[in-house]
Protein backbone atom coordinates (compact mmCIF):
# COMPACT_ATOMS: atom_id res chain seq x y z
CA UNK A 1 0.00 0.00 0.00
CA UNK A 2 1.63 3.70 -1.05
CA UNK A 3 -0.86 5.39 0.31
CA UNK A 4 1.21 7.86 2.63
CA UNK A 5 3.92 8.08 -0.22
CA UNK A 6 2.64 11.53 -1.08
CA UNK A 7 2.77 12.90 1.96
CA UNK A 8 6.34 13.19 1.91
CA UNK A 9 6.50 15.16 -1.71
CA UNK A 10 6.04 19.19 -0.11
CA UNK A 11 8.97 18.60 1.86
CA UNK A 12 10.77 17.31 -0.68
CA UNK A 13 10.04 20.50 -2.59
CA UNK A 14 11.05 22.59 0.56
CA UNK A 15 14.10 20.82 1.27
CA UNK A 16 15.10 22.02 -2.62
CA UNK A 17 14.27 25.48 -2.26
CA UNK A 18 15.37 25.88 1.51
CA UNK A 19 18.75 23.44 1.92
CA UNK A 20 20.09 22.73 -2.08
CA UNK A 21 19.41 26.52 -3.35
CA UNK A 22 21.04 28.33 -0.32
CA UNK A 23 24.42 25.57 -1.00
CA UNK A 24 23.97 26.55 -4.46
CA UNK A 25 23.98 30.06 -4.42
CA UNK A 26 26.80 29.95 -2.39
CA UNK A 27 29.12 27.99 -5.23
CA UNK A 28 27.48 30.47 -7.98
CA UNK A 29 28.79 33.52 -5.57
CA UNK A 30 32.14 32.00 -4.79
CA UNK A 31 32.77 31.49 -8.59
CA UNK A 32 31.55 34.75 -9.60
CA UNK A 33 32.55 38.75 -9.52
CA UNK A 34 30.43 41.21 -7.44
CA UNK A 35 28.33 43.83 -8.17
CA UNK A 36 26.58 41.28 -10.78
CA UNK A 37 22.92 41.17 -10.87
CA UNK A 38 21.03 37.42 -11.84
CA UNK A 39 21.06 37.41 -15.25
CA UNK A 40 24.21 38.20 -16.20
CA UNK A 41 26.79 35.92 -14.03
CA UNK A 42 30.90 36.48 -14.86
CA UNK A 43 32.66 33.52 -14.34
CA UNK A 44 35.98 34.31 -12.19
CA UNK A 45 38.40 32.71 -10.25
CA UNK A 46 39.50 35.76 -8.47
CA UNK A 47 37.98 35.33 -4.99
CA UNK A 48 40.21 32.10 -4.34
CA UNK A 49 43.04 34.03 -5.91
CA UNK A 50 42.32 36.77 -3.54
CA UNK A 51 42.34 34.65 -0.36
CA UNK A 52 45.89 32.56 -1.37
CA UNK A 53 47.58 35.59 -2.28
CA UNK A 54 46.98 37.77 0.90
CA UNK A 55 49.08 36.71 3.77
CA UNK A 56 46.90 38.22 5.78
CA UNK A 57 44.05 35.80 4.95
CA UNK A 58 46.83 33.06 5.07
CA UNK A 59 47.63 33.66 8.58
CA UNK A 60 44.30 33.53 9.84
CA UNK A 61 43.35 30.36 8.21
CA UNK A 62 46.67 28.68 9.61
CA UNK A 63 45.67 29.79 12.75
CA UNK A 64 42.17 29.19 12.72
CA UNK A 65 43.87 25.57 11.86
CA UNK A 66 46.39 25.24 14.23
CA UNK A 67 43.40 26.41 17.07
CA UNK A 68 40.88 23.58 15.59
CA UNK A 69 43.34 20.67 15.81
CA UNK A 70 45.01 22.09 19.38
CA UNK A 71 41.11 21.56 20.83
CA UNK A 72 40.38 18.30 18.94
CA UNK A 73 44.04 17.23 20.53
CA UNK A 74 42.86 18.27 24.16
CA UNK A 75 39.64 17.11 24.00
CA UNK A 76 40.87 13.81 23.23
CA UNK A 77 43.68 13.48 25.47
CA UNK A 78 40.60 14.86 28.57
CA UNK A 79 37.97 13.40 26.99
CA UNK A 80 39.25 9.91 26.81
CA UNK A 81 39.72 9.19 30.33
CA UNK A 82 36.94 10.60 31.48
CA UNK A 83 34.61 8.58 28.97
CA UNK A 84 37.05 5.97 30.48
CA UNK A 85 35.97 6.60 33.84
CA UNK A 86 32.39 6.99 33.18
CA UNK A 87 32.21 3.53 31.22
CA UNK A 88 33.46 1.90 34.62
CA UNK A 89 30.59 2.40 36.86
CA UNK A 90 27.44 0.37 36.98
CA UNK A 91 24.84 1.55 34.61
CA UNK A 92 22.73 3.03 36.61
CA UNK A 93 25.62 5.79 37.62
CA UNK A 94 26.96 5.69 34.07
CA UNK A 95 23.54 6.85 33.13
CA UNK A 96 23.50 9.87 35.46
CA UNK A 97 27.32 10.61 34.18
CA UNK A 98 26.07 10.94 31.19
CA UNK A 99 23.29 13.32 31.47
CA UNK A 100 25.91 15.34 33.81
CA UNK A 101 28.34 15.64 30.70
CA UNK A 102 24.75 16.04 28.72
CA UNK A 103 23.31 18.65 30.68
CA UNK A 104 25.40 21.39 29.84
CA UNK A 105 25.29 20.87 26.33
CA UNK A 106 21.30 21.80 26.19
CA UNK A 107 21.85 25.18 27.77
CA UNK A 108 22.80 27.74 25.03
CA UNK A 109 26.59 28.21 24.34
CA UNK A 110 27.20 31.96 23.67
CA UNK A 111 25.69 32.19 27.37
CA UNK A 112 27.94 29.75 28.20
CA UNK A 113 30.77 30.98 26.65
CA UNK A 114 29.63 34.89 27.82
CA UNK A 115 30.13 33.28 31.43
CA UNK A 116 33.96 32.52 30.90
CA UNK A 117 34.07 36.33 30.56
CA UNK A 118 33.62 37.32 34.19
CA UNK A 119 35.87 34.48 35.23
CA UNK A 120 38.70 35.23 32.92
CA UNK A 121 38.99 38.52 33.07
CA UNK A 122 41.66 40.17 35.02
CA UNK A 123 40.20 40.59 38.35
CA UNK A 124 38.21 37.53 38.00
CA UNK A 125 38.06 34.32 39.75
CA UNK A 126 40.76 32.55 38.86
CA UNK A 127 43.22 35.98 39.20
CA UNK A 128 42.46 36.59 42.80
CA UNK A 129 42.86 33.05 43.28
CA UNK A 130 46.20 33.19 42.01
CA UNK A 131 47.13 36.75 43.97
CA UNK A 132 46.20 34.95 46.86
CA UNK A 133 49.05 32.44 46.12
CA UNK A 134 51.34 35.11 45.39
CA UNK A 135 51.30 35.58 41.36
CA UNK A 136 50.74 38.73 39.53
CA UNK A 137 47.57 38.50 37.68
CA UNK A 138 47.94 36.76 34.26
CA UNK A 139 46.52 37.54 31.32
CA UNK A 140 43.70 34.79 30.46
CA UNK A 141 41.12 37.14 28.65
CA UNK A 142 41.62 37.74 24.90
CA UNK A 143 44.35 35.18 24.88
CA UNK A 144 44.44 32.11 22.58
CA UNK A 145 44.98 30.27 25.58
CA UNK A 146 40.83 31.58 26.19
CA UNK A 147 39.77 31.03 22.71
CA UNK A 148 40.95 27.47 23.37
CA UNK A 149 39.18 27.03 26.53
CA UNK A 150 36.30 28.32 25.36
CA UNK A 151 36.36 25.93 22.45
CA UNK A 152 37.42 22.79 24.49
CA UNK A 153 34.51 23.68 27.23
CA UNK A 154 31.67 23.88 24.46
CA UNK A 155 33.00 20.89 22.42
CA UNK A 156 34.06 18.06 24.95
CA UNK A 157 30.96 16.78 25.89
CA UNK A 158 30.68 15.67 22.53
CA UNK A 159 34.07 13.95 22.17
CA UNK A 160 32.99 12.02 25.88
CA UNK A 161 29.80 10.92 24.80
CA UNK A 162 31.03 9.55 21.41
CA UNK A 163 33.64 7.72 23.37
CA UNK A 164 31.66 6.31 26.00
CA UNK A 165 29.31 4.78 23.27
CA UNK A 166 31.98 3.02 21.82
CA UNK A 167 33.44 1.88 25.20
CA UNK A 168 30.02 0.32 26.38
CA UNK A 169 29.65 -1.08 22.85
CA UNK A 170 32.59 -3.29 23.71
CA UNK A 171 32.13 -6.76 24.37
CA UNK A 172 33.53 -7.19 28.10
CA UNK A 173 34.34 -10.83 27.63
CA UNK A 174 37.33 -9.85 25.41
CA UNK A 175 38.73 -8.21 27.87
CA UNK A 176 38.44 -11.43 30.07
CA UNK A 177 39.76 -13.46 27.52
CA UNK A 178 42.52 -11.13 27.65
CA UNK A 179 43.41 -11.64 30.99
CA UNK A 180 43.07 -15.04 30.69
CA UNK A 181 45.31 -15.28 28.40
CA UNK A 182 47.54 -13.59 30.77
CA UNK A 183 48.01 -9.72 29.95
CA UNK A 184 48.72 -7.03 32.20
CA UNK A 185 45.85 -4.23 33.03
CA UNK A 186 48.06 -2.19 30.71
CA UNK A 187 48.27 -4.40 28.00
CA UNK A 188 45.24 -5.39 27.91
CA UNK A 189 44.22 -1.61 27.56
CA UNK A 190 46.32 -0.82 24.79
CA UNK A 191 45.65 -4.01 22.69
CA UNK A 192 42.28 -4.54 23.06
CA UNK A 193 40.15 -1.70 25.04
CA UNK A 194 41.94 0.79 22.57
CA UNK A 195 41.57 0.02 19.13
CA UNK A 196 37.84 -1.00 19.63
CA UNK A 197 37.10 2.52 21.23
CA UNK A 198 38.94 4.31 18.41
CA UNK A 199 35.62 4.71 16.26
CA UNK A 200 34.39 6.61 18.94
CA UNK A 201 37.34 8.78 19.01
CA UNK A 202 37.58 9.21 15.39
CA UNK A 203 33.77 10.39 15.14
CA UNK A 204 34.53 12.22 18.49
CA UNK A 205 37.20 14.01 16.69
CA UNK A 206 34.89 14.83 13.79
CA UNK A 207 32.11 16.51 16.06
CA UNK A 208 34.97 18.39 17.90
CA UNK A 209 37.23 19.77 14.44
CA UNK A 210 34.18 20.89 12.36
CA UNK A 211 32.61 23.38 15.40
CA UNK A 212 36.30 24.67 16.14
CA UNK A 213 36.79 25.36 12.68
CA UNK A 214 34.16 27.07 11.64
CA UNK A 215 33.44 28.85 15.10
CA UNK A 216 33.39 32.70 14.95
CA UNK A 217 31.47 33.63 18.52
CA UNK A 218 34.03 31.97 20.53
CA UNK A 219 36.83 33.46 19.04
CA UNK A 220 34.96 37.55 19.66
CA UNK A 221 34.02 37.09 23.36
CA UNK A 222 37.27 35.22 24.44
CA UNK A 223 39.83 36.25 21.68
CA UNK A 224 38.18 40.02 21.74
CA UNK A 225 37.46 42.44 18.87
CA UNK A 226 40.91 41.63 17.29
CA UNK A 227 40.93 38.06 17.26
CA UNK A 228 40.14 36.91 14.09
CA UNK A 229 39.60 33.39 12.87
CA UNK A 230 38.56 32.14 9.45
CA UNK A 231 34.72 32.26 10.99
CA UNK A 232 35.20 35.89 11.73
CA UNK A 233 36.25 36.74 8.10
CA UNK A 234 32.88 34.98 6.21
CA UNK A 235 31.30 37.11 9.23
CA UNK A 236 33.04 40.32 8.31
CA UNK A 237 32.71 39.55 4.26
CA UNK A 238 28.87 39.56 4.65
CA UNK A 239 27.38 41.33 7.48
CA UNK A 240 29.89 44.16 7.10
CA UNK A 241 31.59 44.85 4.28
CA UNK A 242 28.94 43.11 2.08
CA UNK A 243 31.27 41.17 -0.40
CA UNK A 244 29.20 37.99 -0.45
CA UNK A 245 31.59 36.32 -3.20
CA UNK A 246 34.09 36.90 -1.35
CA UNK A 247 32.45 35.31 2.03
CA UNK A 248 31.54 32.68 -0.14
CA UNK A 249 34.94 31.79 -1.94
CA UNK A 250 36.27 31.47 1.79
CA UNK A 251 33.41 29.26 2.84
CA UNK A 252 34.17 27.11 0.12
CA UNK A 253 37.40 26.87 1.24
CA UNK A 254 36.66 26.20 4.60
CA UNK A 255 34.12 23.72 3.74
CA UNK A 256 36.63 21.65 1.17
CA UNK A 257 39.11 21.66 4.59
CA UNK A 258 36.29 20.54 6.55
CA UNK A 259 35.70 17.30 4.14
CA UNK A 260 38.72 16.37 3.54
CA UNK A 261 39.52 16.16 7.65
CA UNK A 262 36.62 14.11 7.68
CA UNK A 263 37.60 12.09 4.53
CA UNK A 264 40.87 11.31 6.85
CA UNK A 265 39.29 10.77 9.51
CA UNK A 266 36.97 8.05 8.03
CA UNK A 267 40.64 6.00 6.12
CA UNK A 268 42.10 6.23 9.88
CA UNK A 269 39.61 4.73 11.08
CA UNK A 270 39.39 1.94 8.78
CA UNK A 271 42.97 0.72 9.32
CA UNK A 272 43.11 0.22 12.70
CA UNK A 273 40.20 -2.40 12.42
CA UNK A 274 40.78 -4.03 9.59
CA UNK A 275 44.38 -4.86 10.66
CA UNK A 276 42.59 -5.88 14.55
CA UNK A 277 40.74 -8.34 12.23
CA UNK A 278 43.46 -9.22 10.83
CA UNK A 279 46.03 -9.76 13.85
CA UNK A 280 42.87 -11.78 15.83
CA UNK A 281 42.56 -14.26 12.42
CA UNK B 1 36.14 -4.82 36.27
CA UNK B 2 33.23 -2.79 38.27
CA UNK B 3 35.71 -1.99 41.02
CA UNK B 4 38.67 -0.04 39.05
CA UNK B 5 37.72 2.86 39.89
CA UNK B 6 39.58 4.46 41.93
CA UNK B 7 40.50 7.96 43.92
CA UNK B 8 41.75 9.03 40.82
CA UNK B 9 38.66 8.11 38.81
CA UNK B 10 36.60 9.95 41.24
CA UNK B 11 38.92 13.31 41.04
CA UNK B 12 38.18 13.59 37.18
CA UNK B 13 35.05 12.94 37.61
CA UNK B 14 34.40 16.07 40.25
CA UNK B 15 37.18 18.34 38.29
CA UNK B 16 34.99 17.41 35.18
CA UNK B 17 31.70 18.21 37.04
CA UNK B 18 33.69 21.48 38.39
CA UNK B 19 34.78 22.69 35.29
CA UNK B 20 31.80 21.89 33.18
CA UNK B 21 28.81 23.82 35.91
CA UNK B 22 31.54 26.00 37.38
CA UNK B 23 30.88 28.89 34.74
CA UNK B 24 26.95 28.03 34.78
CA UNK B 25 26.61 28.79 38.60
CA UNK B 26 29.19 31.88 38.19
CA UNK B 27 26.59 33.57 35.73
CA UNK B 28 23.70 32.66 38.21
CA UNK B 29 25.74 33.84 41.29
CA UNK B 30 26.24 37.25 39.46
CA UNK B 31 23.44 38.22 38.31
CA UNK B 32 21.97 38.28 41.82
CA UNK B 33 25.39 41.34 42.65
CA UNK B 34 24.81 44.41 44.30
CA UNK B 35 27.49 45.99 41.74
CA UNK B 36 28.11 46.34 38.27
CA UNK B 37 30.95 44.22 38.20
CA UNK B 38 31.27 41.04 36.65
CA UNK B 39 33.90 39.88 39.17
CA UNK B 40 33.34 41.31 42.76
CA UNK B 41 30.30 40.39 44.69
CA UNK B 42 28.54 43.53 46.61
CA UNK B 43 25.58 41.45 48.15
CA UNK B 44 22.21 40.78 47.11
CA UNK B 45 20.19 42.70 44.81
CA UNK B 46 17.64 41.85 42.25
CA UNK B 47 18.39 45.01 40.54
CA UNK B 48 19.47 43.67 36.78
CA UNK B 49 16.52 41.24 36.61
CA UNK B 50 14.13 44.54 37.31
CA UNK B 51 15.96 45.85 34.28
CA UNK B 52 16.08 42.89 32.55
CA UNK B 53 12.08 43.37 32.74
CA UNK B 54 12.08 46.82 32.32
CA UNK B 55 14.69 46.80 29.15
CA UNK B 56 12.28 46.64 25.78
CA UNK B 57 14.50 45.20 23.59
CA UNK B 58 15.24 42.03 26.14
CA UNK B 59 11.83 41.55 26.47
CA UNK B 60 11.23 41.33 23.16
CA UNK B 61 14.29 39.10 22.53
CA UNK B 62 12.43 36.82 25.10
CA UNK B 63 9.35 36.81 23.24
CA UNK B 64 10.61 36.51 19.94
CA UNK B 65 13.00 33.84 20.94
CA UNK B 66 9.88 31.47 22.29
CA UNK B 67 7.72 32.29 20.15
CA UNK B 68 10.09 31.45 17.27
CA UNK B 69 10.65 28.18 19.36
CA UNK B 70 7.12 27.12 19.89
CA UNK B 71 6.08 27.66 16.26
CA UNK B 72 9.16 26.45 14.90
CA UNK B 73 8.52 22.73 17.13
CA UNK B 74 5.20 22.66 16.22
CA UNK B 75 5.85 23.30 12.52
CA UNK B 76 8.77 21.49 11.75
CA UNK B 77 7.53 18.38 14.58
CA UNK B 78 4.12 18.05 11.84
CA UNK B 79 6.18 18.27 8.62
CA UNK B 80 8.71 16.12 10.07
CA UNK B 81 6.92 13.27 10.98
CA UNK B 82 4.71 12.94 8.02
CA UNK B 83 7.42 13.23 5.84
CA UNK B 84 9.27 10.83 7.72
CA UNK B 85 5.81 8.43 7.19
CA UNK B 86 6.13 8.95 3.54
CA UNK B 87 9.59 8.62 3.09
CA UNK B 88 9.43 5.23 5.00
CA UNK B 89 6.72 3.41 2.13
CA UNK B 90 8.74 5.08 -0.28
CA UNK B 91 11.17 4.04 -3.32
CA UNK B 92 14.66 3.20 -2.00
CA UNK B 93 16.35 5.73 -3.85
CA UNK B 94 13.97 8.73 -2.87
CA UNK B 95 14.55 7.81 0.42
CA UNK B 96 18.76 7.89 0.31
CA UNK B 97 18.40 11.17 -1.60
CA UNK B 98 15.89 12.41 0.86
CA UNK B 99 18.06 11.36 4.15
CA UNK B 100 21.29 12.46 2.36
CA UNK B 101 20.09 16.38 1.75
CA UNK B 102 18.53 16.10 5.54
CA UNK B 103 21.63 15.60 6.25
CA UNK B 104 23.35 18.31 4.66
CA UNK B 105 22.48 20.78 7.68
CA UNK B 106 23.40 18.32 10.29
CA UNK B 107 26.91 18.51 9.41
CA UNK B 108 27.44 21.67 7.47
CA UNK B 109 29.05 24.42 9.34
CA UNK B 110 26.16 26.52 10.81
CA UNK B 111 28.09 29.49 9.36
CA UNK B 112 27.54 27.94 5.75
CA UNK B 113 24.06 27.20 6.62
CA UNK B 114 23.10 30.77 7.87
CA UNK B 115 25.09 32.43 4.95
CA UNK B 116 23.48 30.18 2.20
CA UNK B 117 20.23 31.13 4.01
CA UNK B 118 20.92 35.14 4.40
CA UNK B 119 21.66 34.99 0.54
CA UNK B 120 19.05 32.73 -0.28
CA UNK B 121 15.92 35.12 1.06
CA UNK B 122 17.84 38.09 -0.42
CA UNK B 123 17.85 36.37 -3.89
CA UNK B 124 13.90 35.75 -3.46
CA UNK B 125 13.54 39.34 -2.18
CA UNK B 126 12.10 37.94 0.92
CA UNK B 127 12.33 40.80 3.56
CA UNK B 128 14.94 39.96 6.87
CA UNK B 129 13.56 39.40 9.69
CA UNK B 130 10.90 37.51 11.88
CA UNK B 131 9.76 35.65 8.73
CA UNK B 132 13.15 34.60 7.94
CA UNK B 133 14.46 33.92 11.28
CA UNK B 134 11.31 31.23 11.42
CA UNK B 135 11.65 29.70 7.89
CA UNK B 136 15.41 29.44 8.65
CA UNK B 137 14.42 27.07 11.94
CA UNK B 138 11.95 25.07 11.07
CA UNK B 139 14.75 24.48 7.56
CA UNK B 140 17.06 23.17 10.46
CA UNK B 141 14.62 21.68 12.80
CA UNK B 142 13.00 19.18 10.16
CA UNK B 143 15.89 17.12 9.84
CA UNK B 144 16.47 16.04 13.42
CA UNK B 145 12.73 15.49 14.13
CA UNK B 146 13.05 13.27 10.43
CA UNK B 147 16.44 11.40 12.11
CA UNK B 148 14.51 10.71 15.65
CA UNK B 149 11.35 9.56 13.76
CA UNK B 150 12.80 7.74 11.18
CA UNK B 151 14.30 4.71 13.45
CA UNK B 152 10.81 4.13 15.44
CA UNK B 153 8.73 3.22 11.84
CA UNK B 154 11.53 1.27 10.95
CA UNK B 155 10.93 -1.01 13.30
CA UNK B 156 7.29 -0.38 12.77
CA UNK B 157 4.70 -3.69 11.21
CA UNK B 158 3.85 -1.52 7.89
CA UNK B 159 1.00 -3.95 7.42
CA UNK B 160 -1.13 -2.73 10.49
CA UNK B 161 -2.00 0.47 8.67
CA UNK B 162 -2.77 -1.77 5.63
CA UNK B 163 -5.31 -4.00 7.83
CA UNK B 164 -6.64 -0.63 9.09
CA UNK B 165 -7.48 0.62 6.16
CA UNK B 166 -8.69 -2.35 4.56
CA UNK B 167 -11.16 -2.71 7.68
CA UNK B 168 -12.56 0.31 6.93
CA UNK B 169 -10.15 2.86 8.56
CA UNK B 170 -9.86 6.10 6.27
CA UNK B 171 -5.99 7.06 5.68
CA UNK B 172 -6.37 9.65 8.19
CA UNK B 173 -7.57 7.86 10.48
CA UNK B 174 -5.33 4.23 9.92
CA UNK B 175 -2.75 7.55 10.10
CA UNK B 176 -3.62 8.83 13.47
CA UNK B 177 -4.84 6.15 15.17
CA UNK B 178 -2.74 3.30 14.20
CA UNK B 179 1.02 4.58 13.11
CA UNK B 180 1.37 7.61 15.41
CA UNK B 181 0.74 5.74 18.33
CA UNK B 182 3.74 3.75 17.63
CA UNK B 183 6.14 6.18 16.79
CA UNK B 184 4.79 8.71 19.51
CA UNK B 185 8.12 8.34 21.65
CA UNK B 186 10.60 9.22 18.14
CA UNK B 187 7.86 12.60 17.82
CA UNK B 188 8.48 13.33 21.29
CA UNK B 189 11.94 13.44 21.52
CA UNK B 190 12.32 14.71 17.81
CA UNK B 191 10.18 17.83 19.24
CA UNK B 192 12.22 18.56 22.18
CA UNK B 193 15.35 18.77 20.16
CA UNK B 194 13.80 20.82 17.78
CA UNK B 195 12.58 22.91 20.50
CA UNK B 196 16.21 23.05 22.09
CA UNK B 197 17.97 23.84 18.94
CA UNK B 198 15.80 26.59 18.06
CA UNK B 199 15.75 28.07 21.50
CA UNK B 200 19.36 27.93 21.79
CA UNK B 201 19.95 28.61 18.19
CA UNK B 202 23.02 31.78 17.38
CA UNK B 203 24.62 31.42 14.28
CA UNK B 204 21.90 30.89 11.96
CA UNK B 205 19.36 33.57 13.45
CA UNK B 206 21.94 36.16 13.26
CA UNK B 207 22.48 35.91 9.87
CA UNK B 208 19.19 35.66 8.44
CA UNK B 209 17.71 38.30 11.23
CA UNK B 210 16.87 41.95 10.45
CA UNK B 211 14.49 44.82 11.13
CA UNK B 212 15.92 44.54 14.61
CA UNK B 213 14.40 41.54 15.71
CA UNK B 214 16.65 39.65 17.75
CA UNK B 215 16.43 36.55 19.88
CA UNK B 216 18.32 36.18 23.12
CA UNK B 217 21.44 34.91 21.69
CA UNK B 218 21.89 37.90 19.12
CA UNK B 219 21.10 40.12 21.99
CA UNK B 220 23.72 38.25 24.00
CA UNK B 221 26.53 38.51 21.76
CA UNK B 222 25.94 42.29 20.80
CA UNK B 223 25.21 43.41 24.36
CA UNK B 224 28.60 41.68 25.89
CA UNK B 225 31.21 43.97 24.26
CA UNK B 226 30.38 46.32 27.05
CA UNK B 227 29.98 45.07 30.81
CA UNK B 228 26.06 44.84 31.02
CA UNK B 229 25.16 42.79 34.12
CA UNK B 230 21.85 42.45 32.53
CA UNK B 231 23.09 39.93 30.55
CA UNK B 232 23.98 37.81 33.78
CA UNK B 233 19.78 37.87 34.66
CA UNK B 234 18.88 37.01 31.36
CA UNK B 235 21.46 34.26 30.71
CA UNK B 236 20.20 32.87 34.32
CA UNK B 237 16.89 33.69 33.19
CA UNK B 238 17.29 31.03 29.66
CA UNK B 239 19.03 28.63 31.96
CA UNK B 240 16.38 28.08 34.60
CA UNK B 241 13.96 28.04 31.36
CA UNK B 242 16.04 25.60 29.79
CA UNK B 243 16.24 23.48 33.09
CA UNK B 244 12.31 23.56 33.49
CA UNK B 245 11.72 22.05 30.19
CA UNK B 246 14.34 19.54 30.85
CA UNK B 247 12.85 18.68 34.04
CA UNK B 248 9.06 18.53 32.93
CA UNK B 249 10.21 15.98 29.93
CA UNK B 250 11.84 13.88 32.45
CA UNK B 251 9.36 14.16 35.02
CA UNK B 252 6.13 13.78 32.94
CA UNK B 253 6.90 10.35 31.64
CA UNK B 254 7.66 9.22 35.15
CA UNK B 255 3.89 10.66 36.31
CA UNK B 256 2.12 9.18 33.78
CA UNK B 257 4.00 5.86 34.35
CA UNK B 258 3.15 6.26 38.26
CA UNK B 259 -1.02 6.74 37.33
CA UNK B 260 -0.65 3.57 34.93
CA UNK B 261 0.93 1.38 37.42
CA UNK B 262 -2.14 2.76 40.22
CA UNK B 263 -4.22 1.96 36.95
CA UNK B 264 -3.33 -1.10 36.56
CA UNK B 265 -3.57 -1.98 40.18
CA UNK B 266 -6.89 -0.65 41.06
CA UNK B 267 -8.08 -2.68 37.80
CA UNK B 268 -6.70 -6.12 39.24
Amino acid sequence: MKSFQRISYPYILWMTLMIVAPMLLIVLYAFTTQGNDVTTFRFTLENFARFFQDAVFLDVLKRSLIIAVATTVICVLLGYPIAYVIAQHNPKNQMRLVLMVTLPTWINMLVRTYAWMGILQDDGIINSFFSLVGLGPVKLLHTTFAVILGMVYNFIPFMILQIHTSLTKMDQSLLEAAEDLGANRVESFLRVTLPLSLPGVISGITLVFLPAVSSFFIPKLLGGGQYVLIGNVIETQFLTSGDWNFGSAISLIMAVIIILSMYLAKKVDRSPESLGGGSKG
Amino acid sequence: MKQKNGLWGKILLVLTAIFFYAPIVYIMIFSFNGSRSLTKLNGFSLQWYEKMFSDRTMMQAIFYTIAIALLATVISTVVGTLTAIGLSRSKKILRNVVEQVNNLPVMNPEIVTGIGLLMFFSAIGIKKGFGTMLLAHVMFCIPYVILSVMPKLRSLDPNLADAAMDLGATPLQALWKIIVPQITPGILSGALIAFTMSFDDFVISYFVTGNGVNNISILVYTMSKRVNPSINALSTLVIAMITLVLIMINIIPMIQEKRKKRKDETVL
